[in-house]
């Protein structure tokens, strides 16, 4: 099998006939460092790159990648300092589990001559990275609040489900807060259900006892839309209000597209922005085209209309 | 304190015994609390959906206390739940075609959760019997195997009950005998029976003799290896029973489901009058221990007494007040 592929490989750089993308005979080696899948929008950051890293290794021979996932921040800085002793990566792809703790590490691999892409989470010092891949959280925030603003033109009574505490979660919030300025829209309470179905669901469970008046919810993520709507389900006052959760889960997209009313429309914050990042990388390593710089993927509103290009049945996410 | 109360017996009646009821006494300041601050507090409403909640931790950590007393620890029973509800919903996804959707599916799916709870109790005791591991380290491992199964199960993702498979199981959660959610019902039963078990029969006395002394428990002819083996799949059993009750709840299992239910069980043992070091046991402690810590994420969501960053800080100083009431009488001793 192995001699198969080497046989393969031999044959194509015999018909490419070395070609300006073949580094010295050398195979570039690319580190991916990312959060390991502990909710649902990471496990879906997984999926896509694993997929993404496999069809690069089809497509290019001289790429190699090295994934490694962590479950905190001190086991990142180790991920990167082993793929740089042991490895000897070329490039790092990474997306700092915090900003914090990850900026001194990922410094020292742009001191070794390395290139840097920093994915989503900034780093805390400003140009370290050759490459910066993110989403746009505020855009999250307000687009979100655009849309209340929007359906509720008369104002109304809504609860927020915020999620771990981080500047991710502020920057959404602010903006959504903006958004709805003087819109007559009140925020009745605000608790964290921390991006998680239990907790989200439990939070709602007491909003609901506690206000006799919901219009509407903003749950800012789709796991947290799957718990809050359990809750409103037991509750029986699914006729009462609608839920707007976020980052384009396959199931709430479906929910969507099938036209329930409870569910109105999401807000994307795409997990294969993992795949822009990687993909960028390697083009840096197999073409001319110049790809140092700033990448924000925008946040869009999904509703009926557009639902079916948001929709990856495969993707566990 | 003991010479005390004897001079002057007339008082002893009225003096609360804190290390036996510093627990409910702490129970009813929160309730007082919660009532006060929010007259749907005692709604049936909030008053269920506290109760239900507080069923899974509950059961397992009836089970826990057996442990405990007996002078062990498991720290998988969180990451154990989460694998086990894992397994049920693909079991129940894949018979669902073949058997069609009934209760036919959702019986085979209780009884795999128990029979994964079993084999995963058993392993635990096994390997902290036999091959005579500390139960801390065995958990430990056994913790970040079944979490990263369950991960690896749901590819990253989330494993969820087929639609249908989910309508008909619904009610396990969401409806109950007499008003009384089902999750209530199964709780009350297991703490019943457990205290029952601990109070009135040779195993509960063998856990609480092991956890005083071991030795002494093995020259009085306690089958010492048996009775701690027993400990740890009475637990996974129970961790299965909390399974059952949890999957209809939302349907799902991902690598986040359960996450840290270890320590709120092992917390509400303590709570609950339970000693850590084992020999001593309380299994109606133990339940008042989860209802106390339920009731505090209950109240906090309910009045915004402090900014949700401090929810923690707030459970924190409560668990160690509750610990502190009923371990004063002891320090004087």
């Amino acid at each position: 099998m192995r001699l198969k592929a080497l046989a393969g490989a031999l044959a194509v750089g015999i018909a490419l006939a070395g070609p300006a993308t073949a580094q010295d005979g050398d195979a570039a080696v690319i580190g991916v460092s990312i959060p390991a899948a502990t909710h649902g929008w990471a496990g879906g950051l997984n999926f896509h790159a694993q997929q993404t890293i496999r069809e690069l290794e089809e497509r290019y021979d001289n790429l190699d990648f090295v994934l490694s996932t962590a479950s905190d921040p001190g086991q990142q800085v180790s991920d990167i300092e082993d793929m740089m002793a042991t490895r000897n990566i070329d490039a790092l792809v990474v997306l700092p589990f915090e900003s914090e703790p990850l900026t001194g590490p990922v410094q020292r691999v742009k001191e070794a001559g390395k290139w840097v892409t920093v994915v989503d989470r900034g780093l805390s010092q400003e140009n370290i990275e050759d490459l910066y891949v993110a989403g746009d959280n505020t855009a999250f925030g307000r687009v979100a609040g655009e849309f209340f603003r929007e359906r509720m033109q008369g104002g109304g009574k809504i609860v927020v489900l915020r999620g771990i505490p981080t500047t991710i979660d502020n920057e959404r919030v602010e903006a959504f807060q903006a958004a709805i300025e003087g819109s007559g829209i009140e925020i009745l309470g605000m608790e964290h259900g921390n991006w998680n179905r239990d907790d989200a669901f439990e939070v709602m469970q007491d909003f609901l006892s506690r206000h006799a008046e919901i219009d509407a919810v903003w749950a800012a993520d789709d796991d947290m839309a799957v718990g809050a709507l359990e809750a409103i389900n037991q509750a029986g006052r699914q006729d009462q209000m609608w839920v707007l959760g976020g980052a384009g889960m396959k199931e709430m997209v479906k929910r969507l597209m099938d036209g329930d009313t409870v569910v109105p429309a999401n807000v994307t914050y795409p997990p294969a922005m993992i795949s822009t990042a990687i993909e960028l990388t390697a083009l840096n390593y197999v073409s001319r085209a110049p790809v140092s710089g700033r990448f924000i993927i925008g946040s869009v509103l999904i509703t009926p209309e557009n639902a079916e290009s948001f929709y990856f049945p495969d993707s566990p996410f | 304190m003991t010479t005390d109360t004897a001079r002057t017996p007339a008082r002893a009646g009225l003096r609360i015994d804190f290390h036996v009821w510093g627990p409910v006494v702490a129970l009813l300041a929160l309730i007082a609390l919660g009532a006060w601050l929010n007259p749907n507090f005692l709604s049936y409403g909030n008053v269920t959906n506290v109760l239900a909640r507080s069923a899974f931790i509950g059961i397992i950590a009836v089970g826990m206390t057996f442990v405990i007393t007996s002078g062990g620890l498991d720290l998988s029973v969180g990451s154990m739940a989460a694998f086990i509800a894992g397994v049920m919903i693909l079991v129940m996804n894949a018979l669902a075609p073949s058997m069609g959707v009934g209760w036919g599916v959702i019986l085979v799916g209780m009884v795999v959760a128990l029979a994964v709870g079993l084999a995963a109790g058993l392993v635990n005791g096994l390997l902290v019997t036999q091959a005579r591991i500390e139960a801390f380290i065995v958990t430990l491992g056994t913790m970040g195997i079944f979490r990263s199964l369950i991960t690896w199960l749901a590819d990253g993702g989330t494993l969820s009950l087929g639609s249908a498979v989910r309508e008909v199981y619904r009610p396990v959660y969401y409806s109950g005998l007499f008003g009384i959610a089902w999750p209530i019902v199964v709780f009350a039963a297991v703490v019943v029976l457990g205290e029952i078990v601990m109070r009135k029969t040779p195993f509960g006395r063998h856990c609480a003799a092991i956890g005083s002394n071991e030795q002494v428990a093995r020259y009085s002819a306690v089958n010492v290896e048996r009775v701690r083996l027993a400990t740890y799949v009475l637990l996974g059993v129970l961790v299965g029973i909390a399974t059952i009750m949890y999957v209809p709840r939302l349907g799902s299992a991902s690598s986040s489901t359960g996450v840290l239910w270890e320590l709120e069980a092992i917390a509400a043992v303590i709570i609950g009058g339970t000693v850590l070091k084992g020999g001593f046991g309380r299994v109606w402690g133990t339940a008042v221990g989860v209802l106390i810590l339920s009731l505090i994420g209950n109240i906090l969501n309910l009045a915004d007494l402090v900014s949700p960053y401090l929810n923690g800080a707030i459970q924190g100083v409560i668990i160690i007040l509750a610990v502190v009431l009923q371990r004063q009488k002891k320090a004087e001793r």
